[in-house]
C-alpha cells in the first residue's frame, strides 16, 4: 500500500511538473468562468475571495438575492487574473449564469443548534430547484458543485430537475463533501501526531451525521489507532459540522472551512477541466458501488467532470457495520429529494 | 490514490525592488511555496499574481526558467536546492500571529488567509464576542497552524503573549457619507487600549495597524507605545497594502496589462488625498495621459468609498482588506525568517518628508523597517508633487489629532 501510494505521489508530481512545463510552453491557462449562487452569504463571501484569488479562473460570477453588488466591488479591487461581475435578484441569474464552466451552490439558509442538516429541507429544496432550473437553461454543461444542505437530497434534486430539463449528465454533479474529508485529516493528524498536510483519509456515504463515513483504515501515514481513538474520530467527524453551529450559538454553521474546502473542489474541478492529470477528490455523485443512486467515495476529474469513480476499497469491520447503518437512512434523504423535485 | 485537499496559500508580496529584481529573486518568493508544492497546494500560481515581476507575457507561471526550476522542485519533496544563497526555501510554520478584532468582518476572512498561511504555527483569535464559533470553525482546515480563541479583555493579555505578529481590524466600519476620520472617536479608543495591552505583553512584535483612521491610529499606538517605554518605531506599521492593491489593479485594467506584472508605490497616508499612488514610477514602465493620471489618482483616492457605496450600509471593504492584509502579514513572515528581499508600502514613522509619519516603500527585515525607500520621493512629476504638497497639511492635522488624543489621557498602567 505504502510503495504503490508513494508511486502514485511520484507520479502526480511528475505529471503536475511536466504539466508546469506544458503549460507554460504552449501558452496561456484556458479561460475559465466560474459562477457562485449564494454570493454574498456566509460561505459565499469568503469562498468568492478564494475563487478571486485563484488564477485558474478568469471570470468570476457572484449571484445572490441582494448584496451581490458590495461584495463584487469589494473583490473586484484585488489585483488578480479574474475579472467579476455582480448581480443581484433572479431577472439577473441567467446572465451570471451564462458561459459558466463551474457553477457552485451554497445559497440557503444554515442551520441553528439543535437541527439536523433535515431540516433545513424545506428552504433550501425549493431555492436549489429554482436554480437548478436556471442552470439547466443557461448553461447546462457547467460542473455544478453543490453545497446548499442537506447535501444528500439537494443533490438528487438537482439531478431530477436536470432530467426533466433533458441536460441531466451524471458526470457534472457533485455534492461537496470535501469539508468532512478536511476534518477527517484534521482530526486523524491530531490524533495520530502526523503533520496533517502529509494525512490522507477517504470520507464516503453522504455528508449528513452517521451518513459520513470516514475510511480511517485507509488513513495514510499509518498510525495504528487502538478502536476507541478510531470510533471517537469517526464520531468526530460525523459531528464536525454540528460542532461549530454551536459553538456559534446561534450565529452560524461552518462558513470559513467550508468557503476554503468549496474553493479546494472547485479547484480539483477546474483542473480537471484543463486536462491536469490524477486530480481525486471524495465526492457525493451518481454512483453504482453501492445499491443507492448517489454515494460518496472518491472519484477522478477530468475533462468531462467524473473520469472514473473509485470503489471503497478494503474495510475494517467496524467500518463495514457504518456502511450498513448508513444506507437506510441515505436511502430516505435521497427518495425526500427526488419526490420533492417531482412534485410541483 | 488521491492527492490534493491541503490548501496552504502563500499571498505573495510586492516585487522586490533591489538590483536582483532578475530571475533568481523569483525562485525565493515561489520558494515558499515549496512545502505547498508537495502537499498538493492549490492556488500555487497566487503568488506570481500577487508579487512577482514577471516579463514573461503568456504565462501566469512566469520565466520559462523559474517554470523548470518549480517543475524540479515539484519532484524534490523536501529537498532545499541552495539558489538563492541566504534565504532558505523551506521555511517552517513556526511564527505566531494574533488577530485582535478577529471575529469582525475584516477579521473573519483574515483568519481563514493567515490559517492557510504556510508560515504560520499558532493563530491567535481576539474579540469581544463570537470568537469562540471562528476558532471552532477554522480549527477544522487541515493545514499547520494551530487556532486558539481568546474572549473579552480578561483574556486580551494571554492572547498576545509570544506572539510575532499582531494584527489589529478592530474597530466599527464607514457607513455611506461617512470618511475615515468619523470613526476616530470609537475607533481611538479601541486602538488605545488594545495597544496597551500589546506594549505589556509582547512589545517585540511587529504591530500592523488596520484600524480607521489609520493615518491617526498609527500615531496613537505609538504614543502609547512611548508611554509604556517599548516603542519601536521599526515595528510598528499602518496597513496601505489595499491602496497598492487597487492601484496595480486600477492601472491593469486602465492599461490593459497583465496584471501580475503592474506594481505601482502607493506614498502618504491611508485616506482620501492623502493618499499618493505614483503613477510615474508604475512597473512595468507605462505612460498616462493627463487624464488617465488624473482618473485613476482619484479612484484610487477614493476606492475604499466607492466600496463603502456599494455595499449601502453593509459595511466596508472586508474581503479586498483582508487579502491585503493577510499578504502584508506574510511579507511580514518572510522578513522575520529571513528573506532579505521583502518591499512593501506602508505608513510608519519616517524621515522621508518633515512629517512624524509618512507611507513609502520599506525594506522589511527580522528587525521590522530595514530601510525607507527615499527615492520614491525624487523625481515626482508635477502633479504629483502638488498632491504631495496638497497632502501633507491634512496628513499632519490627523497625526496632531491622534497625538493628542493620547497625551490628553494618561495611559493606563
Amino acid at each position: 500500500m505504502r510503495s504503490s501510494m508513494f508511486q502514485l505521489l511520484r507520479s502526480g508530481s511528475a505529471s503536475r511538473a511536466s504539466l508546469l512545463r506544458r503549460g507554460y510552453s504552449s501558452g496561456a491557462v484556458p479561460e475559465r468562468k466560474v459562477a457562485v449562487l449564494g454570493a454574498a452569504g456566509g460561505i459565499g463571501q469568503p469562498l468568492s475571495l478564494l475563487m478571486k484569488l485563484n488564477p485558474l479562473v478568469s471570470k468570476l460570477a457572484l449571484y445572490d438575492i441582494a448584496g451581490t453588488p458590495g461584495v463584487a466591488a469589494d473583490v473586484s479591487h484585488i489585483n488578480t487574473r479574474s475579472e467579476i461581475a455582480g448581480y443581484a435578484g433572479e431577472d439577473q441569474l441567467g446572465q451570471a449564469l451564462e458561459g459558466s464552466d463551474v457553477v457552485i451552490i451554497p445559497a440557503g439558509v444554515p442551520r441553528k443548534p439543535g437541527m439536523t442538516r433535515d431540516d433545513l429541507f424545506n428552504i433550501n429544496a425549493g431555492i436549489v430547484k429554482s436554480l437548478c432550473t436556471a442552470i439547466a437553461k443557461y448553461c447546462p454543461n457547467a460542473l455544478v458543485n453543490m453545497i446548499s444542505n442537506p447535501v444528500n437530497s439537494t443533490v438528487p434534486i438537482a439531478a431530477e430537475v436536470f432530467k426533466k430539463a433533458g441536460t441531466y449528465d451524471e458526470k457534472k454533479l457533485f455534492g461537496v463533501t470535501t469539508l468532512d474529508v478536511v476534518r477527517a485529516k484534521t482530526f486523524y493528524a491530531g490524533k495520530a501526531k502526523v503533520p496533517v498536510e502529509e494525512v490522507n483519509v477517504p470520507v464516503v456515504g453522504g455528508h449528513a451525521g452517521i451518513t459520513i463515513l470516514p475510511l480511517f483504515s485507509q488513513a495514510t501515514p499509518k498510525a495504528n489507532l487502538p478502536d476507541e481513538d478510531i470510533k471517537a474520530l469517526t464520531k468526530r467527524t460525523q459531528d464536525g459540522g454540528t460542532e461549530v453551529v454551536e459553538a456559534k450559538a446561534g450565529k452560524g454553521s461552518a462558513t470559513l472551512s467550508m468557503a476554503y474546502a468549496g474553493a479546494l473542489f472547485a479547484d480539483a474541478c477546474l483542473k480537471g477541466l484543463n486536462g491536469v492529470p490524477d486530480v481525486v477528490e471524495c465526492s457525493f455523485v451518481q454512483s453504482s458501488i453501492t445499491e443507492l443512486p448517489f454515494f460518496a467515495s472518491k472519484v477522478k476529474l477530468g475533462k468531462n467532470g467524473v473520469d472514473e469513480v473509485f470503489g471503497l476499497g478494503p474495510l475494517s469491520d467496524y467500518e463495514k457495520q457504518g456502511l450498513e447503518s448508513l444506507i437506510p437512512e441515505l436511502k430516505a434523504s435521497i427518495e425526500k429529494g427526488i419526490k420533492f423535485a417531482n412534485q410541483s | 490514490m488521491a492527492a490534493t485537499s491541503a490548501a496552504t496559500l502563500s499571498i505573495g508580496s510586492t516585487v522586490s525592488f533591489g538590483p536582483k529584481a532578475a530571475a533568481l529573486q523569483q525562485p525565493k518568493s515561489m520558494g515558499v511555496k515549496l512545502t505547498n508544492l508537495t502537499s498538493f497546494t492549490r492556488f500555487s500560481g497566487l503568488k506570481a499574481a500577487g508579487s512577482v515581476n514577471c516579463e514573461a507575457e503568456s504565462s501566469f507561471l512566469g520565466k520559462e526558467s523559474n517554470s523548470a526550476l518549480r517543475s524540479s522542485f515539484a519532484l524534490r519533496a523536501q529537498k532545499q536546492q541552495g539558489r538563492s544563497s541566504h534565504y532558505h526555501l523551506q521555511p517552517q510554520a513556526s511564527f505566531k500571529v494574533a488577530i485582535l478584532g478577529a471575529a469582525g468582518g475584516i477579521g473573519q476572512p483574515l483568519a481563514l488567509l493567515i490559517k492557510m498561511s504556510p508560515l504560520v504555527s499558532t493563530l491567535h483569535l481576539y474579540d469581544i464576542a463570537n470568537v469562540k464559533g471562528v476558532a471552532a470553525d477554522l480549527s477544522h482546515c487541515n493545514t499547520p497552524s494551530q487556532v486558539v480563541d481568546f474572549t473579552g479583555t480578561s483574556e486580551l493579555a494571554s492572547s498576545l503573549k509570544g506572539v510575532d505578529v499582531v494584527v489589529i481590524p478592530a474597530g466599527v466600519p464607514r457607513k455611506p457619507g461617512m470618511t475615515r476620520d468619523d470613526l476616530f472617536n470609537i475607533n481611538a479608543n479601541i486602538v488605545k487600549s488594545l495597544v496597551e495591552a500589546v506594549a505589556d505583553n509582547c512589545p517585540e512584535a511587529f504591530i500592523h495597524m488596520i484600524s480607521n483612521p489609520v493615518n491617526s491610529t498609527v500615531p496613537i499606538a505609538a504614543e502609547v507605545l512611548k508611554q509604556k517605554g517599548v516603542y519601536d518605531p521599526k515595528k510598528l506599521f499602518g496597513v496601505t497594502t489595499l491602496d497598492v492593491v487597487r492601484a496595480n489593479t486600477f492601472v491593469a485594467q486602465k492599461k490593459n496589462l497583465k496584471l501580475i506584472d503592474v506594481d505601482v508605490p502607493v506614498v502618504g497616508g491611508h485616506a482620501g488625498i492623502t493618499i499618493l499612488p505614483l503613477l510615474s514610477k508604475t512597473r512595468p514602465s507605462v505612460s498616462f495621459t493627463d487624464e488617465e493620471i488624473q482618473e485613476l489618482t482619484v479612484r484610487i483616492q477614493n476606492a475604499g468609498t466607492e466600496v463603502v457605496e456599494a455595499k449601502a450600509g453593509a459595511g466596508s471593504a472586508t474581503l479586498s482588506m483582508a487579502y491585503a492584509a493577510a499578504r502584508f502579514v506574510e511579507s511580514s513572515l518572510r522578513a522575520l525568517d529571513g528573506d532579505g528581499d521583502v518591499y512593501e508600502c506602508s505608513y510608519v514613522q519616517s524621515d522621508l518628508t518633515d512629517l512624524p509619519f509618512f507611507a513609502s516603500r520599506v525594506k522589511l527585515s527580522n528587525k521590522g523597517v530595514e530601510a525607507l525607500i527615499s527615492s520614491d520621493l525624487q523625481g515626482l512629476t508635477e502633479y504629483e508633487q502638488k498632491a504631495l504638497d496638497a497632502l501633507k497639511p491634512e496628513l499632519k492635522a490627523s497625526i496632531e489629532k491622534g497625538v493628542t488624543f493620547v497625551q490628553k489621557q494618561a495611559v493606563a498602567a
